[in-house]
């Protein structure tokens, strides 16, 4: 099974790109868990065709230890099995420590044992890796391989250069590796040229470019992934493109995190090429 | 003896402060020299200490946190607050009742002391947040008890995740009518030490209960007794004392003290302060509010509790208090006198090291001098440099972000009852007669030059410093107690009294005479090597061969 963590920077696109990822997947007959680790549960609204989904930390609440694992996930598109960490209401209590229990929850319940037969497990986390309990997923070997949805916008880089931090943190001690940038496109000028180096910079690739396209809040709308909803549709081919990256992806690395100057200085280089 | 030709017979304190720090990497070195002082007198005053700074990382300190310092030392000797702990329930039962704080039973037997309050957060509070937990928690103390008051402790996850126990407090207060709730922001990783925890307990107690009951306290000469926490019964015998003088104590900040002291304690005439570290803070905002002067006193030590009985009655210029503290003095120095000239004789001359509180190694100074005693080292564990250098240094003391980190109230003269106890001639007057107000030269003048004093020892220095040294009474608290006892040498705890006390007033001061005969003339710490670890050959035969 393979462990996968999408971070990325807050409203940049992972959840929607997990999930369309995630159909992509199904088309090439994987077995896929996805794990939202963000309070709001909303991670696999578009693989269940609404919110859907009691919370672990919800039913951890009201039905206290005793818990199954059939309580706390559910079937979605294309058989893919979904789970929702969940958390306090905003401004109380800790998230952070919940996506801890919740994933011990999820691991002392056998969602991961092999006869699950799982190929992948997705875990979506929450913006910026703000405090320990958002690293939990590249903590402990939970996620092996991380992949940063960015754009070329310079808040979009400044926070995958900040992933890129604790990823290498936790990569010295444990066996979590980058497997790449997912430029998930803002149409910001020599987009594709930027990711890219800026890729190559911290040591990794850009795994795919995803343009931008409507056909994409069209499918939202629907509470359906691209590929469900209308799978001719172009957009429906680059997630394809993209699961087959990363279900063939074999680089994995170590980033090595830019300094601040040297970024600024990247971003004026290619922003004023023109 | 058996220690005696172990100790160092001519010793120089460069060299003792060059081997505390012999070890250490440069870094640290440097930082503990400044905090490790050999006392001289210098132009006006002493040399410069080092205090109220973070512990360096790696060094097992002898310090509690900021929650042991709002919670244990000043709020847990008040019988009628409940105590509420909100978090975890390990930070509740291991502060459950080991201070050894007495307390009285009181008229109505309103005694909460004895029980253990605690929201025992678990792992989903923790997630959730904990507010509607403490809610159900201070709802269900007041359906079963019915305090006056319930104080709030946050302890670190509280602070953590961020629930807000003042709101909290503030509705419940509303909801139940007549319980005042409050709340304390303690969690323990808020200062350098127990320190922060004193300051914001004495602000919580001077906002939300100073000054509530106006009902008049009757009494002729009206103190309060700030500092004072009643350890195995040191505030019993200094309000003997007190009664038998005709002094009215209103509060005692808060040994053996209620919530009706508190709401009084801007009645007194004159506060009294014993531990200038803990408390100046409440002292200082009780003169700028209501116009009550303070004066530092100490009753620890006869000379010090008569010395202290003199400047009370002078501040009140009272012919017939004077004549009623000299009688009372006369009264109770005979049996002192008669319990320190059978004991002095066999502990004049013995050595002692003092290590506790930020009061405590400079207040018992007094008893060890009366025993003939000599004081070769001592430091504080959380004082600030005012309380070794004396209050002069006030003006020079650095803030930085650790003390930031703590609030300071600011106070104005009440509207109504500001009320200057004297005028400004009669303080020039008293000042000129030798009664210093607001004053406190600190612990260094008291020592004797080449003394050692060294603030937040820890327990390497405390081990080095014996091993050197070797004195004949080391003084803490329980952290340090059983290590330094297996070196061979007495340990008195000053925090708890072990199990002894009282130690204040005459009626201690001769209970301790007493307890250091018994520690420092006992051979029983000669006999800490066993048998087998000076012949580690042992012979031994099958009975049935």
């Amino acid at each position: 099974m393979r462990k996968v963590a999408i971070y990325g920077k807050g409203g940049i696109g992972k959840s929607t790109t997990t999930q369309n990822t995630v159909a992509g997947l199904v088309e090439l007959d994987r077995q896929v868990m996805v794990v939202g680790c963000d309070p709001k549960a909303d991670s696999t609204r578009l693989l269940l065709g609404g919110l859907a989904q009691k919370s672990v930390l919800d039913t951890l609440r009201e039905e206290g230890e005793d818990v199954e694992l059939e309580d706390i996930r559910k079937k979605g598109y294309g058989g893919t099995w979904c789970v929702e960490s969940g958390g306090p209401e905003p401004g109380v209590g800790c998230a952070g420590r919940g996506i801890i229990t919740s994933i011990n929850m999820l691991e002392s319940l056998g969602a991961y044992e092999e006869s699950e037969g799982l190929d992948y497990a997705f875990y979506d986390v929450l913006g910026d890796v703000v405090c320990g309990g958002f690293a939990m997923p590249i903590r402990d070997g939970k996620a092996e391989e991380i992949y940063i949805v960015c754009s070329g916008e310079m808040m979009a880089m400044y926070a995958a250069n900040n992933i890129s931090k604790g990823i290498t943190k936790f990569a010295q001690s444990g066996n979590v590796r980058l497997g790449g940038l997912i430029c998930n496109s803002r149409k910001v000028d020599n987009e594709k040229e930027m990711i890219e180096k800026f890729a190559a910079k911290l040591g990794t690739q850009m795994i795919y470019f995803v343009p931008r396209d409507n056909d994409v809040q069209r499918a939202e709308i629907n509470r359906q992934t691209v590929i469900e909803w209308k799978p001719e549709a172009k957009q429906a081919d680059e997630y394809r493109g993209l699961a087959k990256a990363i279900d063939e992806n074999d680089m994995f690395v170590i980033p090595k995190p830019m300094e601040i100057e040297e970024l600024e200085k990247l971003l004026m280089d290619f922003g004023l090429m023109n | 003896m058996a220690t005696a030709n172990r100790k160092m017979v001519q010793w120089d304190p460069t060299d003792i402060k060059a081997e505390l720090i012999k070890k250490y990497p440069p870094k640290v070195a440097r930082k503990r020299s400044k905090q490790i002082m050999i006392n001289e007198a210098i132009e006006n005053g002493t040399p410069e200490i080092t205090a109220n700074v973070r512990t360096i990382p790696g060094i097992i300190t002898m310090r509690g946190c900021t929650y042991a310092g709002c919670k244990g030392v000043i709020m847990g000797p008040t019988r009628d607050i409940v105590n509420l702990v909100h978090g975890p329930i390990g930070c509740s039962f291991y502060a459950w009742l080991t201070r050894r704080n007495q307390t009285g039973p009181g008229p109505d037997d309103e005694n909460f002391m004895n029980y253990c309050f605690s929201t025992d957060m678990q792992d989903s509070d923790i997630i959730f947040g904990g507010e509607k937990k403490l809610a159900q928690a201070i709802q269900e103390i007041y359906d079963l008890m019915h305090p006056k008051s319930i104080g709030v402790f946050a302890t670190c996850p509280v602070g953590l995740i961020g629930d807000d126990i003042h709101t909290v407090a503030r509705k419940m207060k509303e909801k139940l009518g007549d319980c005042n709730v409050f709340a304390f922001s303690c969690e323990g990783y808020k200062g350098v030490s127990q320190s922060a925890g004193h300051h914001i307990a004495n602000n919580q107690i001077f906002r939300h209960v100073v000054g509530e009951n106006d009902v008049p306290k009757e009494g002729k000469y009206k103190i309060n007794l700030l500092g004072e926490y009643n350890i195995g019964g040191d505030g019993f015998e200094i309000d003997r004392i007190f009664n038998k003088c005709g002094i009215t104590n209103i509060a005692t900040f808060s040994g053996n003290s209620t919530y009706d002291q508190f709401a009084s304690a801007h009645q007194a005439d004159l506060n009294c302060v014993m531990c200038h570290r803990s408390i100046n803070y409440v002292a200082d905002m009780l003169e700028t509010k209501f116009g009550i002067p303070w004066i530092k006193v100490n009753f620890i030590g006869a000379n010090a509790t008569a010395k202290s009985l003199r400047k009370i009655a002078a501040y009140f210029e009272d012919q017939e208090l004077t004549d009623r503290v000299e009688e009372v003095i006369a009264e109770e120095m005979p049996e002192v006198e008669k319990a320190i000239d059978d004991v002095r004789p066999r502990t004049e001359g013995k050595t002692a090291m003092l290590f506790v509180g930020g009061s405590r190694a400079h207040h018992y100074q007094e008893l060890f001098r009366e025993l003939g005693m000599k004081v070769i080292s001592a430091g504080y564990e959380f004082a600030h440099r005012d309380d070794y250098e004396g209050r002069r240094v006030l003006p020079f003391l650095k803030v930085d972000a650790d003390s930031r980190n703590i609030e300071e109230i600011e106070v104005e003269p009440d509207e109504n009852r500001y009320r200057p106890r004297k005028t400004e001639e009669q303080v020039a007057a008293l000042e000129k007669a030798g009664i210093k107000f607001k004053s406190y030269d600190g612990l260094a003048p008291d020592m004797e030059p080449d003394t050692l004093i060294i603030d937040d020892l820890n327990q390497y220095e405390a081990e080095k410093l014996v091993e050197l040294l070797r004195p004949d009474l080391f003084c803490a608290g329980i952290k340090e107690k059983y290590s330094i006892q297996k070196m061979g040498v007495p340990m008195k705890q000053l925090h708890s009294y072990d199990s002894g006390g009282p130690y204040a007033g005459f009626k201690g001061a001769v209970n301790f005479y007493n307890e250091i005969d018994r520690l420092v003339n006992s051979r029983v710490w000669s006999y800490m090597k066993a048998p087998w670890q000076d012949n580690p050959q042992l012979s031994a035969a099958y009975v049935w061969e």
